[in-house]
């Protein structure tokens, strides 16, 4: 099988793997997680094939023809960019399904769980690579809907409901404001795929729309990266359980818009709007999620909000563009998805096997649980940026962009150092607070935890230190291709371990003083960020309620306000609309009939059935009860199927006196049930409004007949008809022909349209006095939470 | 209703509308007729019966749930289209088949499963409609 072939069964495979998922869970219980492993292993073995060709700078693409005719294929882009998140998602991807084995044992649904996570990765894994926007588009969306899913799997408990629909409104919305953004590029440029358009040049940029098609893409992309003030959906998916936030709350899907940010930085990027916005976004959240982690103890939420501080720290490299800043940003986004993966594994590990991940009451396990301590310790290092890890070569290439000494830069940098600073201290207070000090009664006996659980963690600090130092193999085959990608040119990531005296190592160090500084006084330093909120007591968490709930406060105004309830208003509103329509429309464009005509020689027969028609209706004017009304009203209808008759339309005819009879019948039973008194007693000043509605209808009716009547008849179609029904369609009834073959997906909408007015009217038939007061109650239920 | 010759003669008349409805069903595609009309006889009928002999004797009768003879037309007017997608053809493209039984010749054709399909989904939408209002009408 070629390659080509294999990716696309690659991109496939996790949502293979999450349909065989409960079944395979229900067989083997949390021992699945072994053999579901095997999905991603073999997605990262698959793509480990393409490093060397891309470590010499190719780009692979392939794909499908999708929808040809709108210029829309299933396609894929390889390059650094991607290639290395494939890696991360399918490498870390397959660890969290360990981990999620051993986190979730034993938990009624973990075979459910194990399909959600499957199918977020394949989503986030198509998301890396399309090559196509549409398709790009439906990935993102559908990385926002599995996590909807993964944040609210405790589906019982009100705050994970919460918290679900919160992410989704906010990157599902942001998906949207991005599709429009895509949509402009495509207009501008014509083009439907990255690989064409990243080499479409600077016109982008000189566009008229570039700044819109900007701030729709970067709408898309903060929301997806919980950039400030769109951070807050962030914390709240705590609420997942602990696999959910290692895999898609830090390592993968906050990544997607510093993805698409990467993705078009040749494109969109360098422009002054780029270079302002990215930064100003990137360093308020990095300094405000790094203070407001520093506010937390709770374990996952500290991590939360430093996941939130990286993830601006890399909008703020992208965004500045020098080489030295991609590059800063190609190596911290690998090292914080390792270190950042790992802690947050590590935090469920002490969550899981104590049952409690508060800060202030964990102390003392270094003892019970000696390996979860070394990874936690491991993984700090990394992220504190602390020699010989990962983290530390992030660090120091991110202060090598920085220590240009123009303001700007001196502003960025002093910011960048308090946000590392904070970030420092929070990151050994995870590492060190709950295994140091004396032993704290925990809820559950504390002790080392099982395979399944350390294992995922170990591997990713491991390769934390790993990656360091082999880091000249590392930078020719991931860290280069990933900036060259970025950049749009060929870079070479040259960064070691080997000591380097410079004003980065200078900052390090004063990042490393002041971040013990703030270790130290963590308490003081919560207290006092307690005050400030306090203070300060409004949050983008609470502009978020407030908005939903001015939403279904409009919304019920409005609907209050259109949908009175009544039928009577509804019927009203509705003829009197067809009516200006039929009158007014001709009336202006002067399309009325020049003069009623009347055929010179109408037979006596016919004159006849016009006159039954016509006695019928005054029978139907004259009627003393309705019944009698009904009843009469059937007799014009059945005149005129005889003049269907006379015509030459027999099947019209036949229809017609079928219709006829069953709405006689249908009409006299919805009688009985509306118990309506037997005649209509309303004096004449109501009855006379609706009867001129009725005789508007009635003329408008008239005249547009007649002037349709009137143009010459075209007689193409019925040509067309004639001639094929037969020797195409073998029927002879052209009538039935047209119903069921010409026209046959006309009748297929319609019989559907039949069945559904079907059901609508047995379930309002159904409908009991007391049910629709229960529907009172629940309106007012929803005004009153409003 | 108490008609003696009217709850009678109501069997007959229902069983001979629903012949004559198939049969209207039937010869539909090269004479006046198909499967709505066939499907408005059908309903009359059944709306006779009921009038003659209470709801719950039709609701016996036609052993079905209306509505889930709906659902079985729709489903397979639907099928009738996605047969043409097997033989490479656009959705609801008519095929014939002519097998022969006995030395008759017998032309079968998807549009004729779509024309029963039509059928179907009138009996069932109308009758349900109609059953139900009847049923609780007399309360």
């Amino acid at each position: 099988m070629d390659i080509a072939a294999l990716t696309f069964l690659a991109l496939g495979l996790p949502f293979v793997a999450a349909l065989v998922a409960p079944v395979l869970t229900r067989f083997l219980g949390h021992n699945a997680a072994w053999i579901l492993a095997l999905a991603p292993v073999a997605i990262f073995a698959h793509f480990l094939r393409y490093l060397p060709e891309i470590a010499d700078g190719e780009i692979v693409t392939g794909g499908y023809a999708w929808i040809p005719s709108f210029n829309v294929s299933f396609s894929w882009l390889i390059d650094g960019l991607s290639l290395t998140f494939a890696l991360l998602i399918s490498g870390i991807g397959a660890l969290i399904v360990l981990y999620s084995g051993g986190y979730l044992k034993g938990h009624p649904h973990q075979g459910r769980f194990f399909s959600f996570i499957l199918m977020f990765m394949g989503s986030m894994q198509g998301l890396v690579l399309s090559d196509s926007f549409l398709m790009l588009f439906v990935f993102w969306e559908l990385t926002s809907i599995t996590s909807f899913l993964l944040i609210g799997f405790d589906h019982r408990r009100e705050a994970a409901r919460r918290a679900a629909l919160q992410a989704l409104v906010v990157t599902g919305g942001g998906g949207l404001l991005l599709l429009a953004g895509l949509l402009i590029l495509w207009n501008v440029s014509g083009i439907t795929q990255f690989s064409l358009l990243l080499s479409f040049g600077a016109e982008l940029k000189e566009s008229p729309f570039y700044l819109a098609a900007l701030l729709l893409v970067l709408g898309g992309a903060f929301t997806k990266s919980a950039q400030f003030p769109f951070h807050f959906w962030l914390p709240n998916a705590m609420e997942a359980p602990t696999p959910v936030s290692a895999y898609l709350h830090s390592a993968t899907m906050v990544k997607a818009g510093v993805y698409l940010l990467m993705r078009l930085n040749p494109v969109l990027g360098g422009t002054p709007e780029w270079q302002v916005l990215l930064p100003l976004f990137g360093v308020a959240t990095l300094v405000s999620g790094a203070a407001l982690a520093v506010r937390q103890t709770d374990l996952k939420l500290m991590l939360a909000y430093t996941t939130m501080a990286s993830l601006g720290l890399l909008v703020l490299l992208t965004g500045l563009g020098s080489p030295h800043a991609i590059e800063a940003a190609a190596l911290y986004l690998v090292a914080h998805a390792l270190f950042k993966g790992a802690l947050f594994m590590v935090a469920g590990i002490i969550d899981h096997e104590t049952g409690a991940r508060d800060l202030t009451k964990l102390g003392g396990l270094r003892s019970a649980m000696p390996l979860t301590f070394a990874i936690a310790l491991a993984a700090a290092l990394s992220m504190g940026g602390l020699p010989p890890f990962f983290g530390f070569l992030a660090k120091e290439e991110i202060y090598e962009a920085l220590s240009s000494f123009d303001r700007r830069s001196v502003v960025f940098a002093g910011l960048t150092i308090l946000g590392n600073a904070l970030m420092f201290a929070v990151a050994f207070a995870i590492a060190l607070k709950p295994f140091l000090g004396s032993k704290v009664e925990t809820p559950r006996h504390a002790h080392e935890a099982p395979v399944l659980l350390w294992l995922g963690p170990a591997i990713l600090a491991l390769k934390g230190l790993s990656i360091a130092s082999m880091s000249g193999l590392a930078h020719r085959l991931i860290s280069s291709p990933m900036s060259s990608a970025i950049a749009g040119e060929p870079r070479a990531v040259t960064t070691s371990l080997a000591p380097h005296i410079g004003v980065p190592l200078l900052l390090s160090a004063v990042t490393l003083l002041v971040g013990v500084a703030f270790y130290l006084n963590l308490d003081r330093l919560r207290a006092a960020m307690a005050v400030i909120l306090a203070d300060i007591g409004w949050g983008p968490d609470r502009g978020f309620d407030q908005f939903i709930r001015g939403l279904l406060r409009l919304a019920v105004a409005v609907t209050r306000r259109l949908q009175s309830g009544k039928l009577d208003v509804y019927m009203t509103v509705v003829f009197v609309l067809v009516a200006v329509v039929l009158l007014a429309t001709p009336a202006h464009f002067g399309e009325l009939p020049r003069a009623p005509f009347f055929a010179a020689d109408v037979p006596t027969h016919e004159l006849a059935i016009m006159a039954i028609a016509v006695a019928g209706l005054l029978a139907v004017v004259m009627a003393a009860d309705r019944l009698t009304a009904i009843v009469s009203l059937g007799i014009q209808g059945f005149a005129v199927a005889v003049i269907f008759l006379l015509y030459g339309a027999p099947d019209l005819s036949f229809t017609q006196f079928m219709i006829e009879t069953l709405s006689v019948v249908v009409l006299a039973l919805v009688m009985t049930r509306l118990r309506l008194s037997p005649s209509d007693r309303r004096p004449l000043h109501q009855k006379l409004p609706d009867s001129m509605i009725a005789l508007a209808c009635g003329f408008g009716f008239g005249l547009f007949l007649l002037r349709a009547t009137g143009t010459p008849f075209d007689a193409t179609l019925t040509d067309f008809y004639n001639l094929y029904s037969k020797s195409v369609a073998h029927g002879a009834n052209v009538v039935n022909v047209i119903i069921v073959d010409f026209r046959g997906t006309d009748t297929l909408g319609e019989i559907a349209v039949v069945m559904i007015t079907g059901l609508a009217i047995l379930s309002l038939v159904r409908l009991r006095a007391g049910s629709l007061k229960r529907g009172a109650d629940d309106r007012q239920d929803v005004e009153e939470r409003a | 209703m108490k008609s003696v010759i009217f709850r009678t003669v109501a069997p007959f008349l229902t069983s001979l509308m629903t012949l004559f409805s198939i049969f209207v069903l039937l010869r539909g595609h090269n004479e006046p007729g198909g499967g709505f009309i066939g499907g408005l006889i059908a309903v009359s009928g059944l709306a006779i019966y009921g009038i003659a002999h209470g709801v719950e004797t039709v609701r016996h009768a036609i052993y079905f749930h209306p509505l889930a003879i709906a659902g079985a037309g729709l489903f397979a007017a639907t099928v009738a289209g996605l047969i043409s997608l097997y033989a490479h053809v656009p959705f609801m493209t008519g095929l014939w088949i002519y097998p022969s039984f006995f030395g008759v010749e017998m032309p079968l054709s998807t549009v004729m499963l779509f024309d029963t399909g039509v059928y179907l989904v009138v009996v069932g939408s109308i009758s349900s409609v109609a059953l139900s209002l009847e049923e609780r009408g007399g309360e």
